[in-house]
């Protein structure tokens, strides 16, 4: 990482264009000649620079388009811009913009390919550039998910800050009449030599008038002022004293406050109902039907949950399975080669391979979302725009959504997105969405804020989806020398996408993520195949998607198997990784706990997992006590490579939420259905992890990766492999299901 | 009915069904949004308050209970610009990612601090494990106490 790199070798000058008094400049990748979307009602004096900087005589404002459900993206965003705009974070505004195809989501593309992201060769990175180019060119998607923000903005924002900058100092440079060799930039003006500064506010009107200044060069990381070191997120403050506005928070004139009631069996109808008793109650304003259920629209929130619980309701059946038994018998009857998903890989022969066998069967179930803010969205319908104030991952699939709902123009449909008080995926869905439209139709006119219950919340989750492994692993002489990987699921993508109105045009790689692309690349015989379902219960991407569960299978076999041929864990991950990189990872991870040479005494044990997904090889070590009330947790060590740090606080702080968050579900957390309807419906019984769980998490972090990578994600997958291979080191109770307190108790 | 009480300092007379919880009145019709919803049957700690000084779940404190309280949020616990030594050691540390369960946890922090200015690591954990983040910020909110002792006691 690091090259100081010239952007005239891969972009070009779109143009300026005089518009409203202003002038604005694009400066694009070659493939993606967006126009600029600040453009439209700029005002005198004003420039844009580009889709991401507009400077007036007034204030600076960036945009930073990925929605931030927590993961600090905002704020990343913005010391992008500022490290090359040589400006301060506290003198900006930061806006999340407008939706518009000019923020779209390059870096989506790199898990497209039928490549694993530790190839960076040249027909790898070749196919990423083409499939990057068809999306662009077909279907080009603004969105945040992933964990791809960081390598969808690292180059670009960083070029857009010094494109900006590049042009202040050519319009300094013409209004003072010196040349531009002899300006330097700080602090947000341009200083002429005999130390007059020119605010960049004061510089606007004279910027838009020439032309944008390209042939920029972006600065080693060895220069940056702002990343790469800690850094104070610019939502802190307001995160600490209660004055940070989520969209659950939104407030306008006349508004009302709606809930809904939808059918707890997911996809089936509502039969009939009787609200005698909720339409009596003081301060409601009026129930009426929407698509699968019911409506209730009231003076405040409150009342309208109670409205709604005092509706009873007859309801179709659900369009799957009504029991739980069920979902695990289809997935068991689903390793046949006529529900074959792919053969993600097959090296060797596995069949063939010698050494004794470990056979094993493992499970993932069902999980909740359950972000602390319920799912929001405030819509106001009038005559000729509608306003939608929500958090959303898919921006432009939102206002796509509520436009066809209100049947007003897409153009006309104007999403201030909001900050988002966590996600874990669920505000990648729209059914929230698409109830509050049909709600603000109704109620044309009123603003309304449709806020869901906690418990209609978990009733019409899109859990994480249910997944069910079966692996052979051998050994011989000390040494794993093969495993064979199948795993069967509830395709996740097939699921999702059908909601946006796709069909999934392949394989749903999601169902081997994480387990096809480990690289141990010294082991000799090794295969991969998935399996697909599809009529089992509606899901959607959760926290790390498919590597969670294939990576539990993945790795907790390889731990099997090492087991059985008497190595050392850490030592024969070591031995069987081909990548460098990864290699690095492990060691790192094995010296920060002291692996060797450390006697943990009896009834004590720990766990090392090893997980790549989104291009971040992670490995975690778990430590454990088996303690008369149960396992305790006692310590925690994960390295990564994320190859380029942008915020060292913000990533450790991902690092131990992510940690955490992946330790806490598989200990306590699944979502079963009875009578087609989830059987978990608040926190008490879906509680992942609480403070008193918590064990200590170290990080390091590590630059070897060739590109930089987010971390949203990453840290989950390996954490419940290592806690499960930590209990088993100290109990020598192997458990192959989630979540494992079905199996034993935590303290 | 009329319950007339005190938040933030300032006396607030509001009119509202008798089994309304404090949770909404604060939110819907006194318009302070700090104080966050998250489960509405005390078992996340999003919306705790304080209540003639001591930290409760304001989704369980009914309209009838409230008349001649005294009630703080986290409005009124600091500000921007003049932080509660809880808040700053909270920002300091940068506990936050999503950020919405840490009203209440600020607030939570804040009563058990009032009440016991140098908790044992176990009291921590027993008074600060009602209270859900979502997020995992654990190691940072334990972090962020002690750091908040340190204040304190300075």
């Amino acid at each position: 990482m690091g090259k100081l790199r010239t952007l005239t070798r891969r972009t070009f000058l779109v143009g300026s264009t005089a518009v409203a008094g202003g002038v604005a400049f694009g400066i694009y990748r070659a493939k993606a000649p967006f126009e600029n979307p600040n453009l439209a009602g700029l005002p005198e004096g004003a420039a844009s620079f580009n889709p991401w900087v507009i400077i007036d005589a007034e204030k600076i404002t960036l945009i930073a388009p990925h929605a931030d459900k927590g993961q600090g993206v905002f704020s990343a965003q913005a010391a992008m811009i500022v490290e090359e705009l040589d400006i301060e974070l506290d003198q900006v505004e930061i806006s999340f913009g407008t939706p518009d195809k000019a923020y779209m989501n390059g870096a989506l593309t790199d898990a497209m390919v039928p490549f694993p992201q530790y190839d960076y060769g040249k027909v790898a990175e070749g196919a990423r550039r083409f499939a990057g180019g068809v999306v662009r060119a077909a279907l080009p998607i603004m969105g945040t998910g992933g964990s791809s923000a960081m390598p969808d903005s690292y180059d670009k924002l960083r070029e857009a800050g010094a494109v900006a900058r590049e042009t202040l100092k050519a319009a300094a440079s013409q209004q003072a009449g010196v040349p531009i060799e002899g300006l330097r930039t700080e602090n947000g003006a341009v200083w002429l030599p005999d130390g007059t500064a020119l605010t960049y506010t004061s510089l606007s009107a004279a910027a838009a008038q020439i032309e944008p200044v390209t042939n920029v060069t972006l600065r080693d990381p060895s220069q940056w002022r702002i990343l790469g070191k800690p850094m104070e997120r610019v939502d802190i403050v307001a995160k600490s004293t209660g004055t940070l506005p989520y969209g659950v928070d939104h407030k306008t004139d006349g508004m009302l406050f709606a809930t809904v009631k939808v059918n707890p069996r997911q996809g089936g109808v509502l039969i009939s109902h009787d609200a005698t008793a909720a339409l009596a109650m003081e301060g409601v304003v009026d129930v009426f039907e929407i698509t699968g259920g019911i409506s209730v629209v009231a003076n405040n929130t409150w009342t309208a949950i109670q409205a709604a619980n005092a509706i009873t309701c007859e309801w179709g059946e659900a369009t799957y399975p009504p029991e739980q038994d069920a979902h695990w018998t289809a997935l068991s009857a689903s390793f046949t080669d006529d529900r074959l998903n792919a053969e993600a890989r097959n090296v060797g022969d596995v069949d063939a391979a010698p050494g004794a066998e470990v056979i094993a069967e493992y499970r993932s179930p069902y999980v909740a979302h359950a972000p602390l803010e319920p799912l929001n969205a405030t819509i106001l319908v009038s005559d000729d725009r509608v306003d939608v104030w929500t958090g959303h991952q898919l921006q432009m699939f939102a206002v796509d959504m509520v436009a066809k709902i209100t049947g007003v123009d897409r153009d006309n449909v104007h999403l201030h997105n909001q900050f988002i008080g966590g996600s874990f995926g669920h505000r990648l869905e729209f059914d929230y969405l698409k109830q509050a439209a049909e709600i603000a139709m109704k109620m044309r006119g009123t603003p309304v804020k449709m806020t869901y219950s906690r418990e209609e919340d978990f009733a019409h989750d899109f859990p994480r989806h249910i997944t069910m492994g079966r692996g052979i692993g051998k050994h011989e002489n000390g040494k794993v020398t093969a495993l064979d990987v199948q795993i069967a699921g509830q395709s996740v993508m097939t699921s999702q996408m059908s909601r946006i109105g796709f069909s999934l045009p392949g394989p749903d790689t999601q169902l081997h993520e994480g387990a096809w692309d480990y690289p141990n690349l010294n082991l000799p015989n090794i295969r991969v195949r998935s399996y697909k379902e599809t009529g089992l219960a509606p899901v959607s991407s959760w926290r790390s998607v498919g590597a969670a569960p294939n990576g539990f299978i993945y790795d907790t076999l390889l731990d099997e198997t090492i087991h059985a041929a008497g190595a050392d864990p850490l030592m024969e991950r070591i031995r069987l990784m081909g990548h460098d990189v990864s290699v690095k990872v492990l060691e790192t991870v094995g010296e920060m706990c002291g692996w060797n040479g450390h006697d943990l005494g009896a009834g004590r044990g720990r766990g090392v997992a090893y997980v790549f997904s989104f291009g971040v090889p992670v490995a975690t070590v778990v430590e454990v006590t088996q303690t008369e009330r149960g396992i305790r947790l006692d310590e925690v060590w994960v390295a990564a490579d994320v190859g380029q740090v942008i915020d060292p606080v913000n990533l450790e702080n991902l690092a131990q939420g992510g940690t955490l968050f992946g330790l806490g579900h598989a200990m306590n957390c699944e979502i079963t259905y009875s009578d087609g309807m989830a059987q978990q419906s608040n926190y008490h019984a879906h509680e992942s992890m609480r403070l008193y769980q918590a064990p200590k998490v170290n990080f390091t972090a590590l630059e070897n990766n060739p590109k930089i990578k987010g971390f949203g994600e990453p840290p989950v997958p390996p954490a419940a492999p290592a806690l499960g291979n930590a209990i088993f080191a100290a109990t020598g109770q192997r458990i192959r299901e989630l979540p494992f307190n079905k199996h034993i108790d935590f303290v | 009915m009329q319950a007339s009480f005190t938040v933030n300092g300032t006396v607030r007379s509001v009119d509202v069904p008798e089994d309304m919880p404090l949770l909404w009145i604060l939110r819907d019709e006194i318009g302070l949004m700090g104080t966050k919803y998250g489960c509405g049957i005390a078992q996340c700690g999003a919306c705790t308050v304080h209540l003639d000084g001591m930290a409760v779940r304001s989704c369980q404190v009914r309209a009838y209970e409230l008349d001649g309280a005294e009630i703080t949020t986290i409005e009124g616990l600091g500000t921007p610009e003049a932080q509660h030594p809880v808040q700053e050691a909270w920002i300091e540390t940068q506990v936050a990612q999503c950020g919405y369960c840490q009203s209440g946890q600020i607030m939570q922090a804040a009563s058990m601090l009032a009440n016991n200015p140098n908790p044992s690591d176990d009291e921590i954990d027993a008074v600060m494990s009602g209270n859900l983040c979502r997020c995992g910020t654990y190691p940072r909110i334990r972090e962020a106490i002690r750091l908040a002792i340190q204040k304190q006691g300075a």
